[in-house]
């Protein structure tokens, strides 16, 4: 498959591979920010190839794993009500909440339907006039645009039955917290490639001067990974801190102004509680005012109490890199992709699901 | 396909008294009559079936296998099939992968009240298709009407009845170390064909369901390679993970393979990655997995390469001493991983 097949190939592997083992003398941790690199590492088995100096640490940048468990039982709230669609992205399904899963409830009866796409919902709404539509919009900075695109496109069809439960987190904040938190220490970031897609690198020059730490534009195919990796030791080596771009096919340096242009014009920046990390200030983005009445969180005042997390998941620990999945008691025994604990143990993005299902 | 449409201009539906299948076309009454003998008794004209018995009579000797299935496929006509096709192609491979050679299958309907009597018909019509393609009688069945809201359109069961080769001897008890696991064409073809539609997802050309009888495929193997053949298995559900990690369990040894090795479509392959699906996780219709002796691997390979569904047949992988119970996958690049049974349904990815 052209465009993928090239960045899956043994031999430049191997070579990038040698180079990093040539290149490292010295343990370095390195953080990959986004769920979908860990799920690269773990799933195209490339921990196991990497010299044992390199310390992989998987970042936050899961959005099932980080978003709030509060927000979940608001959803499955909304999805209960007899007149309500809830629209998701599938891997939100099967996150449990603080007594059910959104799967749950669907068997249980509730519409709830997983889309690709938040204009699927839209359309749904407006096939759907005496149903309130809701969309599910969470993520990172990548699924933004088209979380904003729906509610644009609702507003222009006049339409007053769909709503979004936003839960948009972003990654430069994330990373601060993570350098800003005492008990890591994190060499060097590899940047999540699809966020940096449509964000470009402007805001991550600051973050490399003030903490010092090379960051690299990384993408998701396992060359790309390397390239990144390789990159990033490069400079830790040298002792020098850069930032980079390894995903050059994908990444541009001014990212996706179209994109971005549609992310401010529904959204505005705001604080956020993640799941596991806690309240990180100005690290999401919420509707703004001219869209206020699409925000489900407004429209229909739910007001549920913040459930309490279970004791024995270590999710934040993890998140921040801390602690590796193996390390937690629960792992694998009381704890598994079938009856998560915790987030990253449900979507195959989150850390403790990556090695669960994958690791040898 | 072709025989397919020739089939259907051959069979024009015939006049009947309503457009709809109703109530009363599963009340067992005249309605029902009429229906069946202008439909199912007509198409499916045999001497079994001429007897209008409450059971078909037959004349079996020796070892049979005997399989049943229920389908309840949505939407019930996809490319590449119907839910009719389907039905018959589930339970005859079914059969076939005992080792044994399909001949008589029933024939059972759950109809929700309001399916169009064209779709009926077409069902029928793919039924007949697949029934002849197989070379297996439909001997005996049943039709159920159920409320509105009750069903999806329609339900088929099939039940099948085969002889065994004679040269069979298929089990997993059979299987050893050193074993070589062979699938018979590309993987995940049907999960994704079914997966587009659904998802009202659009490539550049239709993905179409590969579902297919493969009893004479699986004949001919046993003819030529006999007991060397230690098991056949056809991984619908769950993929090919799912059955090679059950094997894997029942004959408490490892399954190794590689990922470079498995046979995928370019443009299934392509959807999987879209869609953020494991190719290894989806489901499966017109293709079967061989467990046989190291030995004849390549011969097996070369014979199915040169049969009718047997075109893009692969070595994919081996039995092992180590790791016992677990299937273990060789990246492209040369890592490993698990291949574990998935837990539910496979989710799409947010991003």
């Amino acid at each position: 498959m052209k465009f993928v097949s090239e960045y899956r190939n043994a031999e430049k592997v191997k070579k990038l591979i040698n180079d990093i083992s040539e290149t490292v003398t010295k343990p370095w941790k390195i953080m990959e920010v986004c769920g979908g690199q860990t799920h690269s590492l773990v799933k195209n088995g490339i921990l196991e190839l990497l010299p044992e100096e390199i310390n992989m640490i998987h970042g936050p940048g899961c959005p099932v794993c980080v978003t709030p468990l509060n927000l979940i039982d608001k959803a499955i709230f909304l999805a209960e009500k007899k007149d309500v669609i809830l629209g998701s992205f599938g891997d939100m399904l099967r996150v449990p909440g603080s007594e059910k899963s959104l799967l749950q409830i669907k068997a249980e009866g509730a519409d709830v339907r997983i889309l690709y796409s938040p204009s699927d919902a839209v359309k749904i709404a407006k096939d759907n006039p005496d149903k309130e539509v809701v969309f599910f919009a969470v993520g990172f900075e990548t699924t933004a645009p088209a979380n904003a695109l729906s509610v644009i496109q609702a507003k222009k069809l006049g339409l007053t039955n769909y709503s979004i439960l936003v839960s948009h987190v972003l990654v430069p904040p994330a990373i601060e917290a993570i350098m800003d938190d005492e008990e890591t220490r994190i060499d060097a970031f590899l940047g999540a490639g699809h966020v940096m897609s449509i964000m470009g690198l402007s805001e991550y020059y600051p973050l490399v001067e003030k903490y010092k730490v090379p960051i690299v534009a990384t993408g998701f195919e396992p060359v790309e990974m390397l390239v990144g990796i390789s990159s990033a030791v490069k400079q830790l080596e040298k002792g020098e801190y850069k930032m980079e771009n390894a995903y050059k096919r994908v990444v541009r340096e001014n990212g996706t102004p179209a994109a971005r242009n549609l992310i401010f014009e529904a959204f505005e920046i705001s604080d956020r509680m993640w799941r596991g990390i806690g309240n990180i200030p100005d690290s999401g983005y919420e509707l703004n005012d001219k869209y206020k009445d699409f925000d489900a969180n407004l429209k229909f005042h739910i007001d549920i109490d913040i459930a309490k997390e279970s004791e024995m998941c270590i999710a934040g620990l993890i998140l921040k890199g801390i602690k590796k999945p193996y390390e937690c008691p629960a792992f694998g025994k009381l704890c598994n992709p079938e009856n998560p604990l915790g987030a990253p143990m449900v979507s195959s993005e989150g850390a403790c699901a990556a090695y669960y299902h994958y690791s040898v | 396909m072709e025989n397919k449409i020739k089939m259907k201009l051959n069979c024009p539906m015939p006049k009947l008294d309503y457009d709809i299948i109703t109530l009363g076309h599963g009340s067992g009454g005249l309605l029902t009559n009429r229906l069946l003998d202008k439909t199912i008794f007509d198409v499916f004209k045999n001497d079994k079936l001429k007897t209008r018995h409450d059971g078909a009579i037959l004349n079996l000797e020796g070892e049979i296998a005997f399989s049943t299935d229920s389908f309840v496929i949505s939407p019930v006509f996809f490319p590449g099939g119907d839910i009719g096709e389907l039905a018959v192609n589930g339970t005859v491979n079914d059969v076939a992968m005992c080792g044994a050679i399909p001949q008589y299958i029933s024939l059972a309907f759950i109809i929700e009240e309001g399916l169009k009597m064209e779709e009926f018909w077409d069902v029928l019509i793919g039924v007949k298709y697949a029934a002849e393609k197989a070379g297996v009688m439909v001997v005996t069945g049943d039709t159920k009407v159920v409320e509105r809201g009750k069903g999806d359109k329609i339900f088929v069961n099939t039940t099948g009845i085969g002889k065994m080769h004679p040269n069979a001897n298929i089990s997993a008890s059979n299987i050893k170390t050193g074993d070589k696991i062979i699938v018979s064409g590309n993987i995940a073809t049907h999960g994704i064909a079914i997966l587009s539609v659904r998802q009202g997802l659009e490539f550049e050309t239709t993905i179409e369901s590969d579902t297919t009888n493969l009893n004479f495929l699986i004949t001919k193997l046993l003819d030529e390679f006999g007991e060397k053949i230690h098991l056949f298995r056809d991984p619908t559900r769950g993929g090919v993970s799912a059955t090679l990690n059950e094997i894997s369990r029942d004959i408490k040894r490892g399954i190794e393979m590689k990922e470079v090795l498995l046979p995928v479509d370019r443009q299934v392959d392509a959807a999987c990655e879209i869609l953020g699906l494991d190719p290894l996780y989806v489901a499966n219709e017109g293709i079967f997995i061989a467990f046989v002796a190291n030995e004849i691997a390549d011969d097996v390979v070369k014979t199915m390469r040169k049969l009718e569904y047997g075109e893009n047949a692969s070595i994919i992988g081996q039995v092992t001493d180590k790791h016992p119970g677990k299937v273990l996958i060789e990246s492209s690049i040369g890592g490993k991983r698990v291949v574990n049974m998935q837990i539910g349904e496979q989710l799409p990815r947010i991003c």
